[in-house]
């Protein structure tokens, strides 16, 4: 194959109708359930925002598309492809929350970013011309090549995500997990995290993003799914985010909570879970 | 005292040459080893197996097979019996480290307490670079070069296995593999480094060098050199120092591991203690 002209571009981003598509999944830890058949599907080119309390299966759900837990029901293709081969061809990447990260680790920006391509190079990772440009194409991308040589903790907040966005893009994922992204994030970043969202979205990546804050879905997710150990609701954000929606979701008037047993409610009543922590 | 005296005069010892080529050799492995140790927040694990390791020297030597077989065994069985534990009982992990380790320590002890054999537990516990034997030697050479090999071979798969193991499972890396593969080179390192210091400092051979490197550096390439350099360094002098005070060869070579990292601490640029008072 000739190198395509764009090496951040992943071959599987030409346009097709969907990304990820799960079917009724389930899956269980030690005979507890995590999921309950969770059915979705997110269109190529779309950010999807996945909004559950702590617990409410979101992180089990990323697990479960990075091929990390067997499901014991169900199956998840992504790119029409079933998940073992779409995860071999590095479709799927997980940027992970920023507090699981070792800040003082002795690595550097452009070493991390080099890290998205150890997928497809040789057991002994010596990167090629090509992984090097990848690495130059997306830390130009997020505008931290000048910082290459720093020391990852040297970075600003903004400056971290958009390192970790970075290994992303030099990845060639057309499926982006993001946990949690705006944890601890000031309002400037937030503004260039959701441009940059908006470029990927572009490009035809989709974008899964957890949060069990709902301030931020809203204004850019073009889809939304609201989860608590199965799919509540899934569509339009404009469709789904309902206050009778998200009541059910973060558990509302007693009512409600008698006629869907298992669902725990998180917050006290009174409270506005729609409206973003103080 | 003439220094070229100094330096010279335990040369003239066969026994000084051997013991301080060996230690050196084991000390920089051990101290390439101890920066993943200290990255990946294993110094705890490598003191367990360290320990865990004694009953299959004593067994292995009692059956006249390579002691590094049975510290293999016994190593890596230790950190499998330490994971089975923790996984089935809600027991903490240190606990389990502690109990798991202490047990197969325990069993070495009594074991070559009853079998006849030419070990000497002083030896193992503290030691005995001075009169290491032609097979000893023979064997810890190998076993250095082995785990070298696997430590450059599998260099970037393991730092980024240390640094972000979710990421390497994502994108498809064996983390189960290299799980056991660090494992199983802390084994061998250990039954290396427990030729020049013995069982019970074997672990600041696994854990110094690189806590004093990881103060003196933000780059991992400079960490293992500055890590293998202090642990040669360390042993070299600790070897010296020892023939001159007529002390405990291994206490020497820890003390001056310890005495570096000790001025790390204090005077590193930006990481030491001054540096961070200045601030």
């Amino acid at each position: 194959m000739d190198n395509p002209p764009d090496l951040i571009a992943h071959p599987d981003l030409a346009p097709r109708a969907e990304r990820i598509r799960v079917s009724h999944l389930c899956v269980s830890y030690h005979g507890a359930v995590a999921l309950h058949e969770v059915s979705l599907r997110v269109n190529a080119g779309s950010i999807c925002g996945l909004v559950g309390t702590n617990g409410a299966g979101k992180s089990t759900l990323f697990k479960a598309l990075m091929g990390f837990v067997r499901p014991s029901q169900g199956d998840i293709s992504i790119n029409g492809l079933p998940l073992r081969q779409a995860l071999r061809r590095q479709a799927v990447a997980y940027v992970p929350q920023m507090e699981s990260v070792d800040w003082n680790f002795p690595i550097h920006v452009a070493n991390v970013v080099m890290m998205g391509r150890y997928g497809g190079m040789n057991l002994l990772r010596i990167p090629s011309r090509d992984d090097h440009r990848a690495v130059r194409e997306s830390l130009e991308r997020v505008e931290l090549w000048p910082l290459r040589h720093r020391q990852i903790g040297e970075l600003s907040g903004g400056q971290r995500k958009r390192a970790f966005l970075a290994r992303a893009l030099a990845q060639g994922s057309s499926v982006l997990l993001l946990d949690e992204p705006f944890a601890g994030v000031d309002i400037r970043t937030e503004r260039l995290m959701i441009e940059l969202f908006q470029q990927f979205r572009a490009e035809g990546r989709s974008l899964l993003i957890s949060t069990h804050d709902l301030s931020h879905i809203t204004g850019f997710c073009d889809e939304v799914v609201l989860i608590n150990k199965t799919v509540l609701a899934y569509g339009d954000t404009s469709e789904v985010f309902t206050e009778e929606n998200l009541a059910r979701t973060f558990g509302g008037s007693p009512a409600q909570l008698l006629t869907s047993p298992g669902l725990e409610p998180r917050l006290e009543p009174g409270r506005q879970p729609w409206r973003s922590e103080p | 005292m003439d220094p070229l005296f100094w330096l010279l005069e335990p040369l003239r010892h066969d026994f000084m040459v051997r013991a301080l080529l060996v230690s050196a050799l084991v000390a920089g492995i051990c101290g390439l080893l101890s920066c993943f140790m200290t990255l990946k927040g294993w110094a705890l694990m490598g003191d367990a197996v360290s320990h865990a390791v004694m009953p299959g020297v004593v067994i292995a030597y009692a059956l006249n097979l390579p002691f590094a077989l049975g510290a293999f065994i016994f190593g890596v069985g230790s950190v499998a019996v330490i994971g089975y534990i923790k996984q089935m009982t809600r027991i903490k992990e240190d606990t389990v480290i502690g109990l798991v380790f202490t047990g197969f320590f325990a069993l070495g002890l009594t074991l070559i307490s009853k079998v006849r054999s030419t070990i000497d537990l002083t030896h193992i516990l503290f030691g005995n670079v001075l009169g290491i034997s032609g097979e000893d030697i023979r064997q810890t050479v190998l076993i250095s070069v082995l785990v070298l090999v696997l430590l450059l071979l599998f260099r970037r798969d393991l730092i980024l296995f240390c640094f972000d193991p979710t990421h390497a499972r994502s994108i498809g890396v064996n983390t189960g593999f290299l799980h056991y593969l660090l494992l199983s080179v802390l084994s061998l390192a250990a039954v290396a480094g427990l030729q020049t210091v013995g069982i019970i400092l074997v672990v600041a051979m696994l854990v110094t060098p690189g806590a004093t490197a990881y103060l003196l550096t933000d780059r991992f390439d400079r960490m293992t050199w500055i890590a293998i350099g202090s642990a040669v360094l360390s042993s070299v002098l600790g070897i010296y120092w020892s023939y001159w005070m007529d002390a405990s060869t291994a206490g020497c070579i820890v003390l001056v591991q310890t005495g570096l990292f000790v001025l790390s601490f204090l005077f590193a640029p930006r990481h030491g203690l001054l540096a961070q008072q200045r601030r």
